[in-house]
């Protein structure tokens, strides 16, 4: 940790679709850096004392929710976890996440767009018997290392880092992208899921599912939890080839 | 005036609410969830360590049960609990997680074998049983007779948040996002929903139903450091608090967690604990043993924050720029079990810190994390004062957890009261048709509207930032882990003042629509209030129990205090909330106040205890055949909705 206090220049990027007329614009910001500083602690200091209609959304600030992802000098990344002094020239800039909607400055609308997903891939375990299951009685019996497994494929906290670096989904609007896969992947690997490989692939086996993808990997390069993105897209796909 | 009806509506996207809407909607009634951010994002996915349920499936949960469970619950409570509800909870966990299980947790499970584990600071080798083999296992935590909380590595709130919110969108419950609630409507008593400001258009919305009910987790954010989120600011307590009817429970009870990083206040869970990890002072020297001989770094939290405050005081801690710390140790649990187990843990070190906790030591200090205070309810969830108003989780004071609660309670009371206060928000919906005049929502829609309005038009006054962190300081300083008279009273003072000063915000944005500095304005002259509550009720509680430790009155006194701190805040003027007490009612106890076993025993007691000491053994010599069902039966009749009322099967032992 730098000992050196330093004058840091954030560029940011305003725009407030609320407000008729309003045209996006840089707008740059000087914060004095303090130790172990972060880019949530900047930006709120810079709402405090300079700004106060700086909108952004941080709600853990600890890693875990995925709400604070932002383009932070070209490259997508969760915003709370960035300390500032990453930046040797301290100049960092900071543009909204592409491919959602708009909220204002550098809060989008991650929300509609997730539930979308969650929706189209059908993201619950599907067995009739789920909610008949008698609570009183053991529960039913999971191998130690598919538990395991599957909660590393649950790890994704809906962020968007994915959707952003994504050049598929920049070129096919309805692209389902690597977190719909992601998901997709922990229920087919989930033991209590009784959907067959054909109903999965009735979700997934065209281009805009997991046929579609280009495989650059910019999901894999930019996810801030190092999920196996490449390795569950290549799988799925040959699972998915089977399927007539 | 826009109007949107349903049967019941939920303020909070959390997995209380949740469980709550998914609740109502399964009984067939239409439920909508008001969120301020996607329900995924809530604060319960930070929760890391796990869940308390008695499944005894792992060899070191061998013997366990609910009235083990119970007994750990009532003394962590340090006996300021309802002991009702703490039955209701410890009954129903084993089935809540079982539910979860069938819905998609995927928890981490029993291996069969050998396995090497670090208690004490030893290593030792344990052994599955082969027959327990696949079934659901638990970790060590503080304050817990047996190893009881279940877990999916350390990501035990991320996984049960995602399931219940796949769960609701299975049902196609709506969560309307962006939406906060700012004043609840209500007549004579009753409930009739809530005014919602949304977030990005600024238009005021009412929603209009049966029930209502408030789970918007704890007030963490009254205080400057603290683990929790952001959002935690306990809007939905003080909303409640401000129909002058709907009361707060025990507001004073705020617990200080032993391990959050130094200086940012995020949270190691207890895990690192209960897995093995120690404490150390300056000098490398684990100086919880000498405080604690039996429970050691595993007493429970409030305890275990204070010995390290003690130690610290004596010189102890580690000096740094930002303040004394001292150590968590957990590089003797090694690389693999830390990169299986802890990884959150080990992220947010290197993250925050630039350390590998494989490697080096974590420097961390007690800071505030958990909100036992809260809207007070009855055992059904209802509040006690107003019909139709629901609260569960952190924002209730349902009080399973009295003046403090266990590590993996609180995940565990989210989805068990949801279960449960969801039952009775549908029975509610069921038996209390909507009968609304449309003049009553325009009252208090007009009401809303104007103070927005005033917010907006003043030209000169206070900053809402610098408000709530003068609020902050003085929460951090004077009504922290240890409290006395003085400091206390202070506090009471200058949040008067503060009080007085947040009647007149002025804004530099002043624009209805989304606008930060204007959702600022809304919540600190509420958050002050709260503070108010805390504060005030801290002060007058002379005695200490549990998280509320007051140096100057050392000692629990059930004589005088065995009762439950209820906030009202009657009129707009008002400089002060009223406070009054609810007795807790030793002759009904099915545990009668005692020793807890870890920190300081210095109990005044009740003229009751021994009484019910005495009635209890002769109603147990009068049935020396009942088994503990029956027992408590007889000791603790309690009343939960009859989906659940089934005895739990534990591995080799059946339905015993």
């Amino acid at each position: 940790m730098s000992e050196q206090e330093r004058v840091l220049k954030f560029h940011i990027l305003r725009y407030n679709p609320q407000i008729k007329g309003d045209i996006p614009t840089m707008k740059t910001y000087e914060v004095e850096e303090a130790p172990g500083m972060t880019i949530f602690i900047a930006l709120n200091d810079i709402r405090e004392k300079q700004d106060p209609s700086l909108q952004f959304d941080f709600i853990c600030r600890a890693g875990i929710c995925g709400s604070c992802a932002m383009i932070i000098n070209g490259r997508p990344d969760l915003a709370c976890r960035t300390l500032t002094s990453k930046f040797p020239d301290g100049e960092i800039k900071l543009l909204p996440l592409p491919g959602f909607e708009l909220i204002g400055d550098l809060s989008v609308n991650t929300g509609k767009f997730m539930r979308g997903m969650s929706e189209r891939v059908e993201s619950w375990i599907h067995d009739e018997h789920a909610d008949n299951v008698d609570l009183d009685r053991l529960e039913e019996r999971m191998d130690p290392d598919v538990a395991d497994e599957i909660y590393e494929l649950e790890r994704c906290v809906e962020c968007g880092c994915c959707v952003s670096a994504c050049a598929t989904k920049r070129m096919r609007e309805g692209f389902l992208t690597a977190f719909g896969f992601m998901r997709l992947a922990r229920y087919a690997i989930d033991p209590r899921d009784k959907r067959s490989d054909e109903e999965f692939y009735e979700i997934i086996g065209d281009d805009e599912g997991v046929f579609g993808c280009m495989t650059l990997l910019g999901c894999q390069d930019y996810c801030p939890k190092d999920l196996p993105h490449q390795t569950q897209i290549a799988s799925l796909r040959r699972r998915m080839a089977r399927v007539r | 005036m826009k109007i949107v009806y349903t049967d019941s509506l939920i303020i909070g996207g959390g997995l209380a609410g949740l469980r709550v809407a998914i609740a109502a909607k399964q009984r067939g009634y239409d439920s909508i969830v008001l969120s301020l951010m996607p329900a995924k994002r809530s604060h319960s996915a930070a929760a890391q360590g796990g869940m308390q349920a008695s499944l005894g499936a792992s060899v070191k949960g061998e013997g366990d049960n609910e009235d083990v469970h119970f007994e750990d619950t009532v003394k962590g409570s340090d006996w300021g609990c309802d002991q009702d509800v703490a039955r209701m909870f410890v009954n129903t966990a084993p089935k809540a997680i079982r539910q979860l299980a069938a819905w998609g947790v995927p928890w981490s499970r029993v291996r069969r074998g050998n396995r090497e584990v670090v208690i004490n600071g030893e290593k030792v080798t344990i052994t599955e049983k082969n027959e327990a083999h696949g079934l659901i296992t638990a970790r060590d935590f503080g304050g817990t007779k047996k190893w009881r909380t279940c877990y999916t590595s350390d990501g035990a709130g991320h996984t049960m948040l995602y399931c219940m919110d796949n769960k609701a969108i299975q049902l196609g419950i709506q969560v309307h996002e962006r939406k906060e609630a700012i004043a609840l409507i209500h007549e004579d008593g009753v409930c009739y929903g809530a005014i919602v400001r949304d977030l990005i258009t600024g238009e005021l919305i009412a929603y209009v139903a049966k029930a209502t009910t408030i789970a918007t987790g704890g007030y963490g954010r009254l205080y400057s450091v603290t683990t929790n989120a952001v959002i935690s600011e306990g809007i939905g307590c003080a909303i409640a608090l401000e129909t002058g009817v709907a009361t707060l429970g025990n507001m004073e009870a705020v617990q200080f967690h032993p391990t959050a990083i130094v200086p940012v206040g995020i949270l190691t869970t207890e895990g690192c604990r209960g897995d093995g990890g120690l404490l150390l002072d300056k000098d490398g020297y684990r100086f919880m043993p000498d405080y604690e001989p039996g429970k050691k770094e595993l007493a429970s939290r409030d305890v275990v924050s204070r010995r390290m405050t003690e130690h610290m005081r004596k010189g102890k801690g580690v000096p740094s720029r930002y303040g004394d710390h001292l150590w968590l140790d957990i590089t003797l649990l090694g690389r693999k079990h830390i990169e299986r187990n802890l990884r959150e843990v080990k992220e947010i070190c290197e993250y925050f810190l630039g350390i590998d906790p494989v490697e080096e030591y974590i420097p961390v200090r007690p800071t505030q994390h958990y909100s036992m205070g809260g809207v007070r309810t009855g055992p059904t969830g209802e509040s006690q004062t107003m019909k139709g108003l629901f609260s569960a989780g952190e924002a209730s004071c349902w009080d399973m957890h009295g003046f403090n609660r266990l590590g993996g309670n609180s995940v565990a009371e989210t989805v068990v009261a949801g279960m449960i206060v969801g039952e009775y928000v549908a029975d509610h919906c069921a038996g209390n048709p909507l009968k609304i005049d449309t003049k009553l929502i325009g009252h208090f829609m007009d009401r809303e509207d104007r103070k927005i309005s005033n917010l907006l038009g003043r030209d000169k006054g206070e900053n809402p930032f610098e408000l709530k962190k003068e609020m902050q300081q003085i929460m951090m300083d004077k009504v922290g882990i240890f409290r006395n008279e003085t400091d206390l009273a202070q506090a009471v003072e200058e949040l008067k003042v503060l009080h007085q000063r947040s009647k007149n915000i002025a804004l530099k944005h002043r624009i209805s629509s989304s606008n930060p500095e204007l959702v600022e304005a809304i919540r600190v002259p509420k958050m002050i209030r709260l503070a108010q509550c805390v504060a005030y009720g801290a002060m007058l509680r002379k005695e200490s129990r549990g998280a509320h430790a007051r140096e100057d009155y050392p000692e629990r006194n059930d004589r005088d205090w065995l009762k439950r701190t209820l906030t009202t805040w009657k009129s707009e003027d008002d400089d002060l909330p009223e406070v009054s007490y609810e007795e807790l009612d030793v002759m009904k106890m099915e545990m009668p106040p005692g020793s807890r076993g870890y920190g300081v025993d210095n109990t005044i007691h009740h003229p009751n205890t021994e009484k019910r000491v005495a009635e209890i053994e002769e109603i147990e010599k009068a049935h020396p055949d009942a088994d503990r069902f029956e027992l408590q039966q007889l000791l603790n009749p309690i009343n939960v909705p009859d989906k659940f009322r089934g005895k739990n099967e534990r591995i080799g032992r059946g339905y015993k």
